[in-house]
């Protein structure tokens, strides 16, 4: 029984963090676009500035995802057998 | 290739196993059976024997990939270097300028205090991190294979990827943060450093007012200091180690049969492309944020 309750643990890690990094990437990019709207000319400088904003969001739902791999693929198993 | 029964669990768990070389303790009661009679250094053969060895266990794979591909690291750039000419630059050297140049700049934007080391480590650690990284785009199952032939023994572990093992990724954090409480308290001193720890965020001059700030302050700035390090190995970690999976999860397609293996190799191809972006942006990250550190231990509060 207690496998299948790390499948939920791994799934709600996994969705919740989704959910917040898609919002996050939502209005990261609205807001990229905006600015390169406003000011065509800087649109690398921001570009840039976007992707490393990116790399600094993409932290917490990565590892949410890395920790779920791990409970799915090395705890479950190792539970059910 | 581990055992003849490979069950898609065996295959990713044996590709998640690092090649152990550690302690096991007298009286350990071996996988095929033998009792170890006095404390010994031997490679794991599974991975319960490499959890077993506790705090004694190296991961040589890690070490290992992680030194060979800093040596080719400082030797390409040592020898290019050397042979810089600035008449007919060549190729390399051009790309190598453009790489010094652009990480000169990235780290003029943030750091602005005068420490000679921090633009070279900014260089060693985007282009190191990034090599290492560049091994996950390498197909799961080449190298592996390819050392268990050379090496004869069929169980060997092999994981070729330094930054999925936790140990690479904050051992570097660990180091960085070492770096900033040396320059902490270098540039502002060992009091001033723990006046920074005690008088922040909130301080109010008065000393009997701050009597009660100071634990409050306390618990929120180690809170705050800690995290820096652990976010940034656990980051680096987190991204390359679900990467990874993917491909180790694409490379079980392969075994399902020609019209999944096509959509495999497809779904391979797709997912390497993306991850050549993840793999940039996760070393650039690495680097923007020591160099961030970097420039707040040397902030001494006195300039603003």
């Amino acid at each position: 029984m207690s496998a299948s309750l790390v499948y939920f643990a791994a799934a709600f890690l996994i969705g919740l963090a989704a959910l917040g990094t898609g919002i996050g990437f939502a209005l990261l990019g609205g807001k990229l676009l905006e600015g390169a709207a406003r000011q065509p000319e800087q649109g690398p400088q921001l570009q840039t500035k976007m992707f490393l904003m990116a790399g600094l969001l993409d932290a917490v739902p990565m590892i949410g995802v890395g920790i779920g791999m791990y409970l799915i693929f090395v705890v479950a198993p190792g539970m059910a057998a | 290739m581990a055992s003849e029964n490979l069950t898609p669990t065996a295959y990713i768990q044996h590709h998640l196993q690092n090649l152990a070389y550690g302690k096991l303790p007298a009286g350990y009661e071996r996988a095929d059976g033998t009792v170890v009679s006095q404390d010994m250094w031997t490679l794991a053969h599974t991975s319960k024997e490499a959890s077993d060895m506790g705090f004694w266990c190296l991961h040589l794979d890690t070490l290992g990939w992680g030194v060979v591909l800093g040596t080719i690291f400082s030797l390409f750039f040592w020898r290019t270097a050397k042979k810089a000419t600035a008449g007919q630059p060549t190729g390399v050297q051009s790309f190598i300028e453009l790489l010094v140049e652009f990480i000169d700049t990235t780290v003029k934007g943030t750091f602005h205090h005068a420490n000679k080391m921090v633009a070279p480590m900014g260089l060693t650690i985007f282009v190191w991190v990034f090599l290492m990284n560049l091994m996950d785009l390498v197909p799961v199952d080449w190298l592996p294979v390819a050392a268990a032939k050379i090496s004869g023994n069929d169980h060997l572990f092999f994981k070729v990827v330094p930054t999925t093992d936790p140990n690479a990724t904050l051992g570097m954090a660990f180091t960085v943060f070492a770096l900033m409480i040396f320059f902490s308290i270098q540039k502002k001193g060992a009091i001033g450093f723990l006046k920074e720890l005690t008088l922040h965020p909130f301080h109010s001059g008065k000393i009997y007012i701050d009597i009660f700030l100071i634990p409050i302050n306390f618990v929120l700035e180690t809170i705050a200091l800690v995290s820096k390090p652990v976010s940034l190995g656990l980051r680096l970690f987190g991204n390359m180690y679900a990467g990874e999976m993917i491909f180790i999860l694409i490379a079980i397609m392969f075994g399902a049969g020609a019209i999944l293996g096509i959509f495999a190799g497809a779904l391979q191809w797709g997912w390497a492309v993306f991850h050549i972006l993840v793999i940039t942006i996760q070393a650039f990250v690495f680097m923007v944020l020591t160099t961030v550190y970097m420039a707040m231990a040397h902030d001494t509060h006195e300039d603003h």
